[in-house]
C-alpha cells in the first residue's frame, strides 16, 4: 500500500499544528477548566502506612462542617461498585478507588471528602479520624519473592502476580556452542513521564436520562467501558467527552480509579463533582509510576563478535495493585532482540507485588528499560572482546536486504535500514571529532565518554501481550476509526473517537484527509467525538495513531472520493475508469474540459437525488474502521506472537563528560538518527523525538521514585523528584531517514515513543565509557552525581594497595 | 475560614473588584473567580512555572502567592499577551510556527517567561533563552523548539515592538 513520499501534496510538509492556536491564546480546554453549576470538590485522605488494617473511620466532625457533603469510605464503595481487575489472570488482586479494609501502600486513598470548595474539603479531611493497625510490609522486590515475605494480597497466595518463562529457539544448543558468555545485572529505577498536568476529572449524573457525563484528562483504551462496568451501568450510560485537552500523558493518564470514585460521588450526591489531584496526590497515590525492573542477562557470543543467544530474566516491581503494569514485560517480546540477529532467546518475565505505589503504563510500555538492558550488554561484549562498539553493532545488525525479518519470539519486523541510519547519525555527530574531543577532555583530567545506542521502536499498538500474558483474554482486535463528512457547503469535518494529549491528532487527520480529497488541510475541521457518538478507538497508546488513526482517516476519505467518482460517472455518462479525481473535482481523462467541480458534486450528493446513481445513499458521510495490520492472531502455545506491526529505529550518538567537582553529567553533543518511515507531520515527529530524549535523559540521570525501607515515598515533589530543565537538556540534532512500512497507507510508522526508547541506553553508554578508563561502571539508573561519585570512589578503593 | 477581604486588581487591562478568602492563591483566584483558565496549575510549590503570570510586568509564580497580596496590582496572564482578540502576538505566532508546544499545558507559563525575556533582551542568544525558561518545566518538547521559537520571534519579527505593545496594553 505504500506510496512514494515525493508524490504527496500535504503529507511530510511543514504545517502549523491546528491545535496550537488555542493553546498559545490560553484557550485550551483541560479537565481542570470544567466548571459546572453547583459543582462540588473532592479532597483525599491517604494511608500514612505502607501496610495497615483500617480499624475505624470517624467522620462525624467533618460531616458537621457547613459546606461538607460527604465522606466516602471503602466500605461503602465495596458494596456499590465492582472492582478493577488486573491485566493478568489474578482475580484476587482486586482494586477499588479507596482501600477496602487494608491499605497496601503509603499514599493509598482511604477516604474521600466532598465539599463546596477544594479548600473546605481539605479542612474537613483534617477532621476525619482514622484508626489503623500497622501490618508487616515488603518493599524489596527480591525479598518479596521469599516464602516468609509478608503478602501484599494474602488471598492471592503469593507476591508473584505473573511469571512465565519463554524459550524461543535452541537456546541451550546456542549457548553450548558459543565461545564466550557474559552475565550482568542492570536495574532500571522507578520513574515516570510525570506530566505537568496532574490527573483531573469532573463527572455529572443526570437523573432524567440516566447518563453520566465525564470530562477527564484521559489516555486509555476502553476507558468508558471500564468506568461503566465498575459502576454497574450499561455502556451507553457513560458519556466521556474526548474533546478535553490532556495536559501531557505519555502513557500514564489512566485515572480509572479517580473517575470511578468521582462518578460514584456525582451519582450519589446528584451534583457535579470534580477531583483535581494536587502534586503529592499525583506522585504518591495517583498510580502513575513506571517500570521498576531488575534484569539479569546472559549473552552468548563468539570471538568474532557474533551474538548467538540471550537469556534475559526480568523482575518487575509493580507495586501494590495491578492494572496493566505486568503487561509492560510483554510488549518487549516483540523487539526482544533489538536490531540484532540474535538467534535464540530465553525470556523469564516475572512481576511481583510490593507495598509501593502501583505502576501504570509509561511511554514505550516497558520497551525502554529492555532496550537499556540489551544495549548495556552490547557495550559490555565490545569491551570484553576489545572490539569497537559500532563495529560490533553493525556485525550483528539485521541488514536492509533481510526484511521482512522474523525474530525468535515470533514477530516480523516490517522494514528498516539500521546500519544506514547509524551511519547517518555518526556522520552528523562527526565521530572522529567526537572521539578527539573526548580524548582532549580526558587529557585535562575530565572523565568523558561517547555513548552509542541502536534501538527499536515498535509501533502500531497491538494488544498481543494481553492474550500472551493471560490466556483467558482472547482480545485480538485493536482497531481505530474515523468518520469523514462533507456538508452542504462543501466543508469537511472529520470525527475521531479519542482524546489527545499533545500528539496533534487534529493535524494528523486533517492532513491525511486533505491528501486524499485534495482540499486545503486548514479548511478541514477535526472533532473529538464523545464516547456515545464515537466510532471504536483504542486510544493513542503504543505509538499507534499515525498508523491507525491516519489509516482510518485515509480509509474514510477514500470512500468519499469513490462516492464522488461514482456520482460523476453517473452524471458524465462515463465509466469511473475514464475519470480522474483532482483538486476535489472530477474530469474525463480523455477530455479534461469535461468535468464536474467539487461544489457541483457536493450539490448533487446533498440536494439532487434525481442526479444520484440508483440506490446510492444521499449525503456524504463515510466511516472506516481499521484493524491493526498484522493483528488478529492469538499467540502460539510456546508464546510466539506478532506483537506490533511496524518497527521504527533510532541510533543515538552522544558525547558527555562528568563534572570533576559535582559529578554531574553534561552532554556536549547529542545526535539521533531516526527512521519512522514516511512522516505525515515532520514537526510533530521531531517534537516528540526531542521530548522523548529529554524524558530519557531524566530516566538516565535524574528521575527516581525512591522509597524508604518503611515504604514511604521519598520523592513526592519536584524538589526531590527532579525533572530535566532547559539547562540539563542539550541542543539535539535529529537526522531523518525514511524506510517506508509496507503495511501502512502512506508508508508511515509510529513515533510517539521516539527518543525515549534509545536515550537512556545511550546516556548510560556515555557515562560508562567515561568511567571505563578507571575500571568503573554503573549498572543502574538513574546515574545521579552521587551514584557516579560512589562508582569512582569504589574503583579507587579497589585499586588501592592492600 | 470563610472570612473574606475586598480585593481590587487589574487583569489584562480589566479592573476587577472581588471578595476573596485570604488563603486563596493568586492562581486559584484567576482561574476560579475570574474564569481565566489559561493559567495552569502544575506543582503548587513554585518549581514547574506553569502558573507564571506577569505581576506589574515581572514574571511570578501565581501558585506561590495569595491573591490578596496582589491587591492593587496589574496582572497579565496568557490571555492578555496578545493585543487583539483572537490575534496572536509575535511570540505566540512563533510558538505555532516552530512547533514549540505539544500538549499546551506548560505553554502559558513559557510564553509569560519568554515575553518577559524579550522585553528585557530583544535579541537573546539560545543560552539566554535557556536561562530564561530554566524555571519552566516542559515534558513534551525537550525545550528545543521553544528555544527555536524565541530566537525566531526575536529575529524574523519585530519582537521588541511587540513586547512594548503588550506592556502598553497592561498599563
Amino acid at each position: 500500500m505504500s506510496t512514494e513520499s515525493s508524490t504527496f501534496k500535504y503529507i511530510g510538509r511543514h504545517r502549523r499544528a491546528v491545535e496550537h492556536k488555542r493553546f498559545v491564546l490560553g484557550q485550551g480546554h483541560y479537565a481542570a477548566d470544567i466548571q459546572r453549576p453547583g459543582m462540588l470538590h473532592v479532597a483525599l485522605i491517604s494511608s500514612p502506612y505502607a501496610c495497615a488494617k483500617i480499624l475505624k473511620i470517624e467522620s462525624s466532625q467533618a460531616l458537621a462542617m457547613p459546606g461538607v457533603h460527604a465522606v466516602l469510605t471503602g466500605e461503602e464503595l465495596f458494596e456499590a461498585i465492582d472492582p478493577i481487575l488486573p491485566g493478568v489472570d489474578a482475580p484476587q488482586v482486586t482494586r477499588y478507588p479507596l482501600a477496602i479494609a487494608t491499605a497496601r501502600y503509603a499514599g493509598e486513598w482511604v477516604a474521600a471528602v466532598v465539599a463546596q470548595t477544594r479548600a473546605l474539603a481539605e479542612d474537613a479531611a483534617e477532621m476525619v479520624d482514622i484508626e489503623y493497625e500497622v501490618l508487616d510490609h515488603i518493599v524489596n522486590p527480591e525479598l518479596a519473592l521469599l516464602d516468609n515475605a509478608p503478602l501484599v494480597h494474602p488471598k492471592h497466595g503469593s507476591n508473584v502476580i505473573f511469571h512465565r518463562k519463554f524459550v524461543w529457539g535452541p537456546v541451550e544448543e546456542d549457548f553450548s556452542r558459543c565461545e564466550h558468555q557474559l552475565s550482568y545485572r542492570v536495574h532500571w529505577a522507578r520513574n515516570s513521564t510525570v506530566p505537568i498536568e496532574t490527573f483531573a476529572v469532573a463527572c455529572e449524573w443526570h437523573d432524567a436520562t440516566s447518563v453520566l457525563d465525564v470530562w477527564a484528562s484521559i489516555q486509555m483504551p476502553k476507558f468508558p467501558d471500564q468506568v461503566a462496568k465498575a459502576l454497574r451501568l450499561p455502556g451507553n450510560a457513560v458519556r466521556v467527552h474526548f474533546d478535553v485537552d490532556v495536559g501531557g500523558s505519555y502513557g500514564v493518564k489512566r485515572g480509572l480509579k479517580h473517575t470511578i470514585l468521582v462518578a460514584y460521588l456525582a451519582k450519589k450526591l446528584g451534583r457535579p463533582v470534580r477531583l483535581v489531584e494536587d502534586r503529592l496526590e499525583n506522585m504518591r497515590g495517583g498510580d502513575m509510576q513506571g517500570p521498576d525492573r531488575i534484569f539479569d542477562v546472559c549473552l552468548g557470543f563468539n570471538s568474532n563478535g557474533e551474538i548467538l543467544s540471550m537469556r534475559m530474566h526480568a523482575l518487575e516491581d509493580i507495586g501494590a495493585y495491578s492494572g496493566r503494569s505486568p503487561l509492560q514485560l510483554g510488549k518487549p517480546v516483540g523487539a526482544i532482540v533489538g536490531p540484532y540477529k540474535i538467534k535464540s532467546v530465553e525470556y523469564d518475565a516475572k512481576a511481583v507485588l510490593t507495598n509501593k505505589t502501583p505502576q501504570e503504563a509509561v511511554r514505550g510500555f516497558g520497551q525502554s528499560p529492555t532496550n537499556y538492558a540489551l544495549e548495556t550488554g552490547i557495550d559490555k561484549v565490545a569491551r570484553f572482546l576489545k572490539m569497537d562498539r559500532i563495529a560490533l553493532r553493525k556485525l550483528n545488525m539485521i541488514s536492509h536486504e533481510e526484511f521482512p525479518y522474523l525474530i525468535p519470539s515470533g514477530t516480523t519486523y516490517d522494514s528498516g535500514n539500521y546500519s544506514v541510519v547509524l551511519d547517518k547519525a555518526l556522520k552528523e555527530a562527526g565521530l572522529e571529532s567526537l572521539l578527539q574531543q573526548r580524548d582532549a577532555l580526558r587529557a585535562k583530567g575530565i572523565h568523558a565518554g561517547v555513548g552509542i545506542s541502536t534501538c527499536l521502536e515498535p509501533s502500531g499498538g497491538n494488544s498481543s501481550f494481553e492474550p500472551l500474558f493471560n490466556p483467558k483474554n482472547e482480545t485480538t482486535t485493536w482497531m481505530d476509526s474515523c468518520l469523514v463528512r462533507v456538508d452542504l457547503s462543501g466543508s469537511i469535518t472529520a470525527l475521531m473517537g479519542t482524546s489527545s494529549s499533545g500528539q496533534a491528532h487534529e493535524t494528523l487527520v486533517s492532513t491525511v484527509v486533505a491528501e486524499i480529497l485534495e482540499r486545503e488541510p486548514d479548511s478541514i475541521r477535526v472533532l473529538h467525538a464523545d464516547s456515545l457518538n464515537a466510532l471504536p478507538s483504542n486510544s493513542p497508546v503504543g505509538s499507534r495513531m499515525a498508523i491507525m488513526l491516519g489509516g482510518a482517516a485515509a480509509g474514510a476519505a477514500k470512500k468519499i472520493r469513490t462516492k464522488l467518482l461514482l456520482i460523476a460517472a453517473h452524471n458524465m455518462q462515463r465509466d469511473v475508469q475514464e475519470l480522474s479525481f483532482e483538486g476535489g473535482g472530477v474530469f474525463e481523462k480523455a477530455a479534461p474540459q469535461h468535468k464536474l467541480s467539487w461544489d457541483a458534486l457536493i450539490e448533487i450528493a446533498h440536494r439532487k437525488y434525481h442526479c444520484l446513481p440508483s440506490g446510492m445513499e444521499p449525503g456524504l458521510q463515510e466511516k472506516f474502521v481499521w484493524e491493526v495490520p498484522t493483528g488478529g492472531q492469538l499467540p502460539t502455545a510456546d508464546g510466539r506472537v506478532q506483537m506490533y506491526p511496524c518497527h521504527s529505529f533510532e541510533a543515538h550518538v552522544i558525547l558527555a563528560s562528568i563534572d570533576p567537582g559535582t559529578f554531574k553529567v553534561q552532554i556536549h553533543r547529542y545526535v539521533c538518527g531516526h527512521d519512522c518511515g514516511v512522516m505525515i507531520s515532520p514537526d510533530v515527529v521531531h517534537g516528540m523525538t526531542y521530548g522523548g530524549i529529554a524524558h530519557g535523559l531524566g530516566a538516565a540521570l535524574m528521575e527516581k521514585f525512591a522509597f524508604s525501607e518503611e515504604g514511604q515515598l521519598l520523592a513526592g515533589t519536584f524538589m526531590d523528584y527532579l525533572l530535566p530543565t532547559a539547562h540539563e537538556v542539550p541542543s539535539i540534532s535529529i537526522v531523518d531517514h525514511c524506510t517506508p512500512s509496507p503495511l501502512t497507507e502512506f508508508g508511515q510508522k509510529g513515533s510517539g515513543e521516539a527518543g525515549y526508547l534509545g536515550a537512556p541506553a545511550a546516556i548510560a553508554s556515555a557515562v560508562n565509557d567515561a568511567l571505563a578508563p578507571m575500571g568503573a561502571s554503573i549498572d543502574y539508573l538513574p546515574m545521579t552525581p552521587q551514584a557516579i561519585w560512589s562508582a569512582v570512589e569504589k574503583s579507587k578503593l579497589s585499586k588501592a594497595p592492600a | 475560614m470563610n472570612h473574606t477581604l475586598p480585593l481590587a486588581m487589574t487583569v489584562n487591562g480589566v479592573h476587577y473588584e472581588r471578595e476573596v478568602e485570604p488563603r486563596t492563591t493568586l492562581v486559584d483566584f484567576l482561574r476560579d473567580s475570574l474564569a481565566l483558565t489559561g493559567t495552569h496549575v502544575g506543582c503548587e510549590h513554585g518549581v514547574c512555572g506553569a502558573c507564571s503570570v506577569l505581576l506589574n510586568d515581572e514574571p511570578v509564580r501565581s501558585c506561590c502567592m495569595f491573591a490578596i497580596q496582589a491587591d492593587g496590582m496589574n496582572i497579565t496572564t496568557v490571555e492578555g499577551l496578545s493585543t487583539q482578540r483572537g490575534q496572536m502576538s509575535t511570540l505566540q505566532d512563533a510558538f505555532c510556527e516552530k512547533h514549540a508546544l505539544q500538549c499546551g499545558y506548560c505553554t502559558p507559563g513559557m510564553l509569560v517567561s519568554c515575553h518577559a525575556l524579550l522585553k528585557e533582551n530583544p535579541k537573546p542568544s539560545p543560552e539566554e533563552v535557556r536561562e530564561a525558561i530554566s524555571g519552566n518545566l516542559c515534558r513534551c518538547t525537550g525545550y528545543q523548539q521553544i528555544v527555536d521559537a524565541v530566537i525566531y520571534a526575536s529575529t524574523a519579527h519585530s519582537a521588541e515592538s511587540d513586547a512594548k505593545k503588550a506592556s502598553h496594553h497592561v498599563n
